[in-house]
Order: C-alpha cells, then structure tokens, then sequence
C-alpha cells in the first residue's frame, strides 16, 4: 500500500468502520448506563431557587469558590485544552467541510492562522495537564493505563493535524492519512474509556443536581 | 468466590443504578475531590481521595455492568474483589468518610460521590465490614431504642428534672398534639438543656406537642452503616407513633444523622410518602421568628463564629434558618469563609464518632485542623452548631488541641437569650 492507497483507505472504508464502531458503540454504552434506571424518592420536596439537574448541568462548569485556587492547572489547563480542541475540531474549514459532507450540517469557519495557534495551545495545555498527573501525588495514585492511553489519544489527532498543516516531518499525504487515522483510533476508543465523559458528564450532573434540588439545596 | 463476598456481590449489583454507572463513566481521575475532602487536606494522603473510597464499587460496576468488563471476566482478564481488600477498604469507607458531601459539591462532571460511598457502605454491611463501634450502636438502637442503650425510664426521668427546673409539663404519648418531638440519645444524656429550651419554646409560642414513649430516639444508625432493613426498622418506630398519635409535625432534633434518616431517608425505607411533615427544630424556630414569635431578651455579647453540620445544611437542605436566627441572638457573629453549603466537616458525622480504634481517633483530631484554623482565624473563643454529634467530636479535638474555645448549641443559645 502506497501512501496515496493508504490516504483513501483512512478516507473511505476506514472512515465509515470508524464512525460506524463508534455509533453502535456509544448507542450500547448509552443504554447499558442509562437503562440501569433509579429508584423515585418518595420524601416530600423541598424547593429552592437555583436548584435542579440544569441548573448544575450549567453551575459545574464554573470553578467553586476556593478550587481555583487551590488547583489552577486543572482549571486553567483544563478549560485551556477542552476550549481548544473545541475550536480546532469545529473551528477548522477543512474539518466543517468533512461534516457537512457526512451530516449536511455547515457553519463558518475560522481564520486558519487562528486555529494554528489554538491547536499549539492546546497541546501545551495538554502536556502541563499530563506533568501535572505525573508530579501531583493525587492524580498519580489514582492514574492508571487508560488515563495515560486516552491522553496519547486524544493528543495524536491534535498534533498530526498541526503537522500535516505546516508540512513538518513527513509529506503532506502520509501525515494526513495518519491525522485522519488518529481520530478513527479517538472516535473507536472513546464510547469504551474515560473520554466517553463528554457525553455522560452531562447525565452526572444532572442527576447529581436533580437529588439534591429534591432537598432543595443548590449543588 | 465466598458465601460472605457472593452476598457483597449480590447487594452492591442491586445498588447500582443509572446515576451510578454516569459517575463512574464520567470520572476523569482529575482528582479535584480530593480538594474537597478533609480527610486528605489535612492529612495529605491520596489513598483519601473520594473517588479512590469507591474502587472495589467501581469494579462490580465494570464487571457486572458493561460490555468489556463482562468480556474481560470471562476471559479471566479482570480481578474481582476479596475479603482481604473490603477489610482495606474499611477505613476508607468509614473511617475516614463522614458522608459530609463536600466532594459532591466539587466534582467537576458532577459526580455524587457522597451517594456512591452511601450505597457502597450497603455491601459493606451486609458482608460484616464494618467498624465494631458502629456495629455496636446499630445493635443497641435496634435492640435497646437508641445507640447509646438509653432506655424510655431513663428519658422519662430526664423529662422530669426538665418539667421541674421550667415548672412546664411536658406532655407524653398526647394523640392529636400538633408536634411529636424527637430527641437523640446523645441531647438526653450530655444536653438535655435541649429538652427545657424546647418546652419553654413550644409553651411560649402556644403550639402543642407530645413525646413518645416507644419512639423518642430519631437517630438511626442503620443508615450509618448502610444496613436498609434496620434502618427501616429503626424508621418505621417513629412513622407508626407520629400516625398513630395523628401529629401534623415531627420535631427532628438538631442532630444531623437524625434529620437526614427521617426527612430525607425515611419515605424510601417505607416505601411511602408520610401522613405527616417533618420539620428541623431550626426551621421550626425560624418559622417563628418570621412571625415576630421568637423575641430576645438580649443578645451574646461575645464574638463568635458557627459550624455548619453538613447533613442538616449541605446534604438536608436547611440553608438559610440557622444563619437568620444566630444572627437574631448573637451581637457579635462573624461568618467564616466556607460557610452554609460550603462549611468543613467536623471529622465525625457519618457514624465515625462511633469508631473508637487509635487510628480512627488519631485520623479524626488530624481532620479537625480544618475547623481549628476557622476558629483561629476569626480569633474567637466561641462556636454554635446544632448538632449533638458534630459537638462531642468538636468538644474532644478541642480537649485534644487545648484550645481555649466554648461550645454552644443554638437551639439552647436561643432558649437562653429569650424573652421571657
């Protein structure tokens, strides 16, 4: 396979068995975590203002009072490289092109000299928050493999991309064909790791926040 | 696999559910909990990150409930929990975790962690890894009435002195009063100032109540240890007198674990909505501050500052009573930085104060330095709270430290500063 075989096959089948695997992938996983159901509560509520599922499915996206302080590379560098990736990811001509293309949905996009410098930010917001897991006691003890696997992840597709863009290393064609591998690798990996928490984190909070407004206390 | 760890299996299979398997899914081992929990501020150990007090949970949850677990086990890949590990894990559940709800107010995806480690306690129960104090007092309340062993002659007698020193009868097992009044074993024994402030309250406003004599004990230790069928038995006992003394009203006490066990918990032990409402003693004294009822004589003059007991404020939704009424007695309140839904756990709640081994002793003045530098902050010599447990866990740090630091209650602040 030349590299030319190789970018249509990442471009064509690839493509399709990727998106496919993840589909069906996030279809079960949704089921298998949501259908577990929960039990009613049956204790008369209280009611308070501010408190419910949307509310803290907005509220917890805002550092509480003291944590930022207490932990500003996980804030600043989380919100630094989950921002980043959502502009790279959508902000991208060539990648809005590719949705539309599949889903026939399209917006406009950024200036590209405005997506390089996110996607350099992003992956150095990426390697602090890893040092951070390497050097702070809580996040080692409680990392294991995947944690390490989903980082390598999710950083390949930001730096093949970058790289494909300014040329670097390897020609144009072969580093997009790993660039667009890459995310096929993301898109089948995330429904069955830590990654698929872009979805569920939204159930988490609402749950989380629908018990507690049953007591009425804003969470 | 053992009989004792089938029946873990077994039970924590059936505590999980959807907003479980989402907490897990969505944990991203950011370990932001951590920050939040005393139990790791002050000791700086990761073993008492939150999260990491769920992990054998974790792993039922993985093996039992998702596709790849399920492939890996199959296959022998993955490791299933022992003994030997729920004899670690003990501490971690127990000891260390006050069920105070902090890192389920901090958790970025918004994990509920606090619920997690409550319904994994249930498999801890049922396997018999549970710390010997709480057994012992879950025991007692069953068998006896209340987790200290207090017997009904003995509050009837602690009634008595209270109708002698306010000169007010305080009636017992009185059908159609509009309140039935519970107490903790912990209020008869160490305060029953409580009891006296109460009958002066209730005679003053002119509003009627009772006490039970097969149901004065509102604590419930079942739901400390994660045991639902005594749990529901130790609820059940004051469900049937408040219905059957046709209450409008249960009185909870200012005792935390008691007001989340019957307001909060109760209903879903029965398996049933109550004929009646229950009401904390400080919304019920709130209530009649709003109406110009509850009048000062005077106030405290001292400054002082106040503890917040998390599963009356944080995890029992009563936010904005206590705050009203110490600052209608108190001249001199001075709020701390993390207060009402954000405050410090005292180090005890959650049935820790009931565990007395070296270490969890040890742990718990550890954890008190949190509550140590909030009084040493405010530079005050004065703490209110309105939890008889948050108060003897408190009281023995401050023994520990040799501060120079008092401790009141605000029900019996309030009873002592009104007008008569």
């Amino acid at each position: 396979m030349n590299e030319l075989q190789f970018l249509t096959w990442v471009r064509g089948p690839g493509l399709d068995l990727a998106v496919g695997l993840f589909l069906l992938g996030m279809a079960w996983r949704l089921f298998e975590i949501y259908s577990l159901g929960r039990k009613q509560d049956l204790a008369a509520p209280r009611h308070a203002a501010g408190a419910s599922g949307l509310h803290t499915v907005f509220r917890r996206s805002m550092p509480p009072p003291g944590m930022l302080k207490r932990s500003p590379v996980s804030y600043l560098g989380g919100y630094i490289f989950h921002i980043g990736l959502v502009v790279v990811v959508f902000g991208f001509a060539p990648h809005i092109l590719l949705i539309r293309n599949l889903t026939g949905l399209s917006w406009p996009g950024l200036p590209s000299q405005f997506v390089d410098l996110a996607a350099v930010v992003t992956m150095a917001a990426m390697v602090v928050v890893l040092v951070d897991r390497i050097n702070k006691p809580v996040k080692r003890f409680l990392s294991t493999f995947e944690d390490w696997f989903t980082w390598m992840v999710t950083f390949l597709p930001v730096l093949t991309g970058w790289m494909a863009v300014q040329h670097l290393l390897l020609p144009y064609t072969t580093m997009l064909a790993l660039h667009i591998l890459s995310v096929e690798v993301l898109l089948v990996v995330l429904p069955f790791t830590k990654l698929l928490h872009v979805f569920t984190l939204f159930g988490s909070r609402w749950f989380n926040g629908k018990a507690n407004a049953h007591k009425g206390v804003p969470v | 696999m053992s009989a004792s760890l089938e029946k873990v299996t077994q039970t924590l299979k059936e505590v999980i559910d959807a907003p479980i398997a989402s907490y897990f899914e969505s944990c991203v081992h950011c370990g932001l909990c951590a920050e939040a929990c005393l139990f790791y501020t002050e000791t700086g150990d990761p073993k008492y990150t939150p999260i990491h007090k769920v992990e054998p949970l974790r792993r039922v949850y993985e093996q039992e409930y998702t596709l790849l677990g399920r492939l890996k086990k199959m296959v022998g890949l993955s490791r299933p929990i022992t003994d030997e590990e729920l004899d670690q894990w003990q501490e971690l559940v127990y000891d260390s975790c006050t069920l105070c709800g902090r890192c389920s107010l901090i958790c970025p995806v918004g994990n509920d962690i606090t619920y997690m480690i409550r319904k994994f306690r249930e498999g801890m129960a049922v396997s018999g890894h549970v710390p010997d104090g709480i057994r012992g007092a879950t025991q007692r309340t069953v068998e006896i009435g209340g987790p200290m062993g207090l017997k009904w002659p003995a509050v009837a007698n602690v009634l008595k002195k209270a109708e002698e020193s306010t000169g007010l009868t305080i009636p017992v097992d009185q059908a159609g009063a509009d309140y039935l009044v519970l107490l903790s074993s912990m209020e008869i024994v160490n305060y029953p100032e409580y009891i006296e402030a109460l009958a002066k309250i209730f005679h003053k406003a002119g509003i009627s109540f009772t006490l039970a004599s097969d149901a004065f004990e509102a604590t419930n230790a079942g739901i400390q240890i994660g045991a639902s069928d005594i749990a529901r038995v130790i609820v059940s006992r004051i469900v049937d007198a408040a219905e059957r003394l046709k209450v409008k009203y249960v009185l909870s006490p200012e005792c935390g674990h008691a007001y989340t066990a019957i307001r909060w918990e109760g209903p879903n032990l029965i398996g049933r909505p109550y004929q009646f409402e229950v009401v904390h003693v400080l919304e019920f004294l709130d209530g009649l501050r709003q109406k110009g009822a509850l009048k000062m004589k005077d106030k405290f003059a001292e400054p002082l500052i106040l503890h917040d007991p998390c599963q009356i404020v944080r995890r029992g939704g009563v936010l904005q009573a206590p705050e009203a009424l110490i600052r209608e007695v108190a001249e001199n309140y001075i709020p701390v930085a993390d207060q009402q839904k954000w405050n410090w756990c005292c180090g005890g709640g959650g049935g820790a104060s009931a565990i007395h081994t070296d270490e969890a002793e040890a742990l718990r003045a550890k954890a008190f330095g949190v509550k140590k530098r909030q009084i040493e902050a405010a530079g005050v010599k004065t703490m209110v709270t309105f939890c008889a447990n948050c108060r003897i866990v408190m009281e023995e740090a401050i023994d520990h430290y040799e501060m120079d630091t008092k401790l009141l209650g605000l029900t019996e602040l309030l009873a002592e500063h009104l007008e008569d």
